[in-house]
């Protein structure tokens, strides 16, 4: 028996373990949660993984909102009044016993008919009697066992599209089209003067024909209409030669079969469509848990308490709400819009809107603004307007978040396209004019065997294999690319721009000062105990850094909600807080978050608490300022100027006050002169310059829940690996542009025979699929190689 | 009618079964989830140890046994 850890989710259990059935647990929720499961016939749970719970988080009236019918049809994706289907994304589910007991809902509540999870998206679909239960005591027992299911706004409306599986299908087509194909043209590659080969090879030819029509019509009509669209827009793409490779494949093997003048080329036409759609597959890697196209609507709540004129609650949608509405936040809950407060103190963690680290303290009459999280206790407030007006939502009808912006970027593959086709072009019309004056029989036979072999099927792999194996490698250290072209963005990055709150620091304090008397061993005994039982984002901070010392159980423990903490045991009595709450002086020092304190009526300091930067940001920094430009851009106010100076090299520029607004017009200022702008952030309020820069990169403490809009998420234990991140880039644009060399070299061979005028069917099934596997090997190899010395 | 003709009737026969086949499990979503179908499956074994093992535990255990080792 383990008594270190706790049973249920295997955190290490403090002095006040619960004990219960010989086991320990961590805390009451833990122990409650064994409870239900080792009641309800569930024990599996632990036996399949061991210590795989989480805590319950769950706040009574949390879900109250469900109850509501209107929000909950809004969040049913089938009700025919007898039976209700809801899918609830749930970021807790980890393991294979997450899978098992939300399985097993109906053990836990008879009315669940049946629980699906789909672990890579991270949700579960449940089926139940509408008539029994009801989507909130669903909701609410999810929470009690630990997997609270995360429900905002972007869950409400227009249900998601469902999944594109065209690209399945086609490969499926190809596929099963190119084995069938060199099935029946096996007998023609040996070429053997047999007399039912040759009495059948018209039967073979045909079917071949019928086999490769879907191959031409519906798995390779992508690169067909993809080269269309390039060249009415007068641009040379990569699709050009290889649509010109098809057709020219498909046409001249048609007629090949048509006139009786050979076999045609229908094994190369199916694998070249089949090994270019694997490509592609390969490299739409998408990580189906994560979301990069989030806005502000996945961090808003779905519901919010409005107080009526007859002063009663009562649960409206957060769309509903309008200008005059009044409405009621409690603790931990989000200001949905703009409003001004009217009743209660409000304390307010901007963090995530502004970048501003501490608390901020609003009084009656004053305005709060729509993204807040109020700390202390319930409020009432009166709405400005609605959802969409507010400061922080106004931000997203800016032009950057509608049509999103393909157009400036073209991929290497794709410049290259253009040279290549050109030089195709060529090369297929120069040996056919040398053929018209030698032998004008071999003219046809050359020039579209020069446009087959050098259909550029490998330097179209190498790109989708590359970018795919190192989006792998990259997701397998926790940095999530949206999609394979970031990549290569990032290999052509130039300039680097930083968040400050959230990104460069931690939203944590970690170092403090303390000015004033010093304290006795009682008084810092209580003090720690005091602070134990207090849930503010100072105290917690405080407490963990204060060194070990005794906790006391207290005899009186107060909190004033934004003012501060009174504790009593015994004869002495503390007080921790604001200045006014502890001293009644008002010494407010703006830039700094200080705690006062004194004990028995007698003031005797203050802690002073600075926010905690990452780890290895200053060899970062030192590393990237050799390879591009950077600089810092932050919400915040500048009172943490000259630390900053300290860490990063000198001279960084660095920018204090900005709104969501200024950086997004910072960057497209810096674009404007010709940077390529990597930002790096993690907040809404850096949602508009992680959307204009040419890569946005989140930062992410825990990647399931809300991070903006971005081009790649990337977990903060790794920030201090973003440079080698690059320069991985980078490298592995360098192994693509080895891999057009290889595959060149595949060409400058198989061209040899086309212009002679020799290529045989067999030597064009041959080399084909022998470039496109070399490639595929030689860059899977070479990432991988790469991958080794990345951390 | 030459038997190569019904040959290849049966040949391109079997070969489209397995392409429906393979547009039906596509159809059907087999694609949309390739990972807990996979962790699933070996739940339902032990599902049903747990419901019998109350009633007659001792055959069940060789039974469970003697499976793991044909596997």
């Amino acid at each position: 028996m383990d008594n270190e850890r706790c049973f249920h989710c295997g955190l290490p259990c403090d002095i006040d373990a619960v004990l219960f059935q010989d086991k320990s647990f961590c805390c009451q929720g833990c122990k409650t949660v064994y409870e239900i499961f080792d009641s309800n016939d569930l024990r599996y749970y632990y036996e399949l993984q061991s210590a795989a719970g989480k805590t319950p988080d769950y706040a009574p009236g949390k879900f109250d909102f469900l109850g509501n019918p209107e929000i909950a049809a809004q969040l049913l994706e089938f009700n025919n009044g007898k039976h209700q289907v809801v899918e609830f994304f749930i970021p807790s589910i980890h393991c294979s016993s997450c899978i098992w007991v939300l399985e097993n809902l109906q053990k836990l509540l008879p009315e669940v008919v049946q629980s699906q999870v789909d672990f890579p998206k991270k949700t579960v679909r449940i089926t139940f009697r509408a008539t029994e239960t009801d989507l909130k005591e669903i909701a609410i027992l999810l929470s009690r066992i630990g997997y609270e299911p995360s429900i905002s706004l972007a869950d409400s409306g227009p249900q998601k599209k469902p999944e594109d599986k065209r690209l399945i299908y086609q490969l499926g087509v190809a596929g099963f089209a190119f084995g069938n194909i060199m099935f029946l043209s096996f007998p023609e590659y040996f070429e053997v003067e047999e007399f039912w080969l040759d009495q059948y090879k018209l039967l073979f030819r045909w079917l071949m024909f019928a086999f490769s029509v879907p191959v031409v019509c519906y798995a390779g009509l992508d690169y067909l209409t993809s080269a269309y669209k390039g060249l009415r827009s007068k641009f040379l793409n990569i699709d050009v030669p290889i649509a010109l490779g098809i057709l020219v494949l498909f046409i001249r093997s048609t007629l090949e079969i048509t006139f009786d003048w050979g076999s045609g080329f229908f094994d190369s036409l199916s694998g070249l469509v089949f090994f270019l759609l694997l490509g592609k597959y390969f490299q739409k890697r998408t990580y189906s848990f994560l979301s990069f196209e989030r806005d502000y609507k996945s961090y808003f709540p779905v519901a919010v308490t409005r107080i009526n004129q007859s002063r009663e609650e009562e649960i409206v949608q957060v769309n509903d709400v309008e200008k005059g509405d009044r409405l009621l936040i409690r603790h931990g809950e989000l200001i949905p819009v703009d409003g001004i407060l009217q009743n209660g103190e409000a304390e307010i963690d901007y963090s995530f809107v502004t970048g501003e680290a501490r608390p901020v303290h609003v009084g009656g009459g004053e305005k709060l603004f729509a993204g807040g999280k109020q700390l202390g206790g319930p409020i009432e407030i009166l709405a400005n307007g609605k959802v969409s007006q507010s400061y922080l939502t106004r931000l997203w009808s800016h032009s950057v978040f509608g049509e999103r912006s393909e157009s400036r970027f073209k991929t290497l593959t794709d410049r290259i396209g253009k040279r290549f086709t050109l030089a195709v072009l060529t090369i297929a019309f120069t040996s056919a004019i040398f053929w018209a004056f030698t032998d004008p029989s071999k003219i046809w036979n050359v020039f579209t065997a020069v446009l087959i072999i050098a259909c550029p099927c490998a330097i179209a792999l190498a790109a989708p294999f590359t970018m795919g194996n190192m989006l792998r490698i990259f997701g397998k250290r926790k940095f999530y690319l949206k999609d394979a072209a970031v990549i290569e963005k990032l290999a052509g990055v130039n300039t680097v721009i930083f968040d400050k709150t959230g990104t460069l620091s931690t939203r944590k304090y970690d170092q403090i000062t303390y000015e004033g008397d010093a304290l006795s061993p009682q008084e810092t005994s209580l003090l720690k105990s005091t602070l134990r039982a207090s849930n503010h984002p100072l105290s917690r901070s405080l407490y963990q850094l204060l060194k070990e010392h005794d906790i006391t159980v207290l005899d009186q423990y107060e909190e004033h909600l934004g003012e501060g903490l009174y504790g009593c045991k015994g004869s002495a009595s503390i007080k921790i807080g604001s200045s006014e709450f502890v001293d009644k002086c008002t010494s407010s020092s703006p830039d700094r978050s200080v705690v006062h304190l004194s004990t028995n009526q007698e003031y005797k300091g203050h802690f002073i608490l600075q926010s905690q930067y990452r780890d290895g940001i200053s060899p970062l920094m030192e590393q990237l300022a050799q390879q591009v430009e950077i600089g810092v851009l932050s919400g915040d106010h500048d009172g943490e100027r000259n630390r900053l100076e300290v860490l990063l090299p000198p001279l960084t520029p660095m920018y204090f006050n900005q709104s969501p607004e200024d950086k997004l017009l910072f960057v497209n200022g810096l674009q404007d002169s010709g940077k390529r702008v990597m930002m790096v952030g993690d907040g809404l309020n850096d949602a508009g310059a992680l959307a204009q820069s040419d890569v946005g990169i989140a930062l992410s403490e825990d990647i399931n829940v809300f991070s903006p809009a971005c081009d790649g998420i990337l977990d903060a234990g790794k920030f201090k690996y973003l440079g080698q991140y690059i320069q991985a880039s980078k490298k592995a644009m360098g192994i693509i542009r080895m891999s057009f060399v290889l595959s060149l070299l595949y060409n400058l061979v198989g061209l040899y025979f086309a212009v002679t005028g020799q290529l045989q069917p067999v030597v064009a099934a041959i080399l084909m699929p022998l470039s496109s596997i070399s490639i595929v090997v030689f860059t899977t190899m070479a990432t991988n190689w790469l991958g080794k010395y990345i951390k | 009618m030459s038997v190569i003709y019904v040959l290849l009737t049966i040949s391109i026969m079997v070969a489209l079964l397995f392409f429906i086949a393979f547009i039906h499990s596509v159809r059907s979503g087999q694609y949309e989830d390739s990972y807990t179908p996979s962790v699933r499956m070996l739940f339902e074994d032990e599902l049903l140890k747990s419901d019998e093992t109350k009633e007659r535990k001792t055959p069940e255990i060789q039974k469970t046994n003697s499976k793991s080792k044909q596997m």
